[in-house]
């Protein structure tokens, strides 16, 4: 490894693995309580709307029952940490050309159909694109990773696009 | 069944009522509970310190996000629904700091059968600075 200024911040294991999904992981059924307790964190100190909480309520609604918030995290908390290298696929395995900073460069979501108590939400993610700009701070690698979940009916939840700025 | 906003009633220019939190431990924790994130620069302060944030401690950028999505549904309401959200991490979110979710409608539309409505959005510290700008779409129901 050098400090030398090289031409790409682009490995070889990056072009292998674009595009590429990786394996899928599977949440556990959202409980009830889950949403419950996610919407109190969230809205703490003040009460969350009872559209996360209360069933008599949210009948009421066009959702016919409690939803989560889009942001509801159902991969909290797993028993068994996912060792399965295959399920990290947006990592790199490659070591770069030189020691990189980084930083989080920001994320788009986009939702579809909402969480509800008793869904199980399907996980995978993939190293979707990237670009290579000179910027202020030289040579700058912009890493897009893609992840979608999708509910036990295969409709699409959520699809964030991360960025990942790399110098 | 609550609906608080109308498309025929939203106008481009608009603001969202102001969503603000002030935030520090209790808040921090309570999230690292229900997300899992129990990283030590959001409950440390020394962890905090040694990841160069000289007052210690910090927020978390995922609740952030959160506050961004309770102050849309707040707005909207429960018949409403948040189609997409972008934002940037700008500045760090201290102990203390009071949160403030802003938004402007930017455009509105009819699409997929949908009516959809535009926002800036950002989320600003006590000082004013913008922590998080990004955009947001999200599809309210209409009177016709």
């Amino acid at each position: 490894m050098t400090d030398s200024a090289p031409d790409t911040l682009v490995t070889d294991d990056m072009t292998e693995r674009k595009g590429v999904w990786g394996s899928e992981r599977v949440s556990p059924p959202i409980a009830e309580s889950d949403i419950r307790k996610w919407a109190i964190a969230v809205y703490w100190p003040e009460t969350p709307p009872p559209i996360f909480w209360d069933p008599d309520y949210a009948v009421t609604t066009r959702w016919g029952s409690i939803i989560a918030p889009p942001d509801f995290n159902p991969f909290a908390w797993p028993i068994v940490t996912p060792k399965d290298k295959a399920a990290k696929a947006d990592k790199p395995k490659e070591k770069p050309k030189r020691r990189l900073r980084g930083m989080n460069g920001g994320q788009v979501e986009t939702y579809g159909a909402p969480m509800r108590p008793g869904d199980v939400i399907t996980m995978r993610n993939r190293l979707r694109d990237w670009e290579e700009l000179e910027t202020r701070l030289g040579l700058t690698l912009f890493s897009y990773s893609e992840m979608e979940w999708h509910n036990q009916n295969n409709e699409l939840v959520k699809r964030r696009v991360s960025t990942a700025i790399l110098y | 069944m609550t609906i608080n906003v109308y498309f025929e009633d939203v106008n481009v220019g608009d603001t969202i009522p102001a969503w603000s939190r002030k935030t520090d431990f209790m808040h921090w924790n309570r999230y690292a509970a229900v997300n899992d994130e129990f990283i030590p620069i959001h409950m440390d302060d020394e962890a905090g310190r040694a990841a160069l944030n000289e007052q210690g401690a910090f927020g978390m950028g995922n609740l952030r996000y959160a506050y961004i999505v309770n102050a849309l549904q707040d707005w909207m309401g429960d018949e409403g629904q948040i189609r997409e959200i972008g934002c940037q991490f700008r500045a760090i979110n201290q102990k203390n700091d009071v949160l403030t979710v802003t938004g402007t409608v930017t455009e509105k539309l009819v699409e997929d059968g949908e009516h959809r409505i535009k926002l800036d959005i950002d989320v600003v510290n006590q000082n004013g600075d913008p922590t998080c700008p990004g955009h947001a779409i999200v599809t309210v129901p209409a009177r016709s």
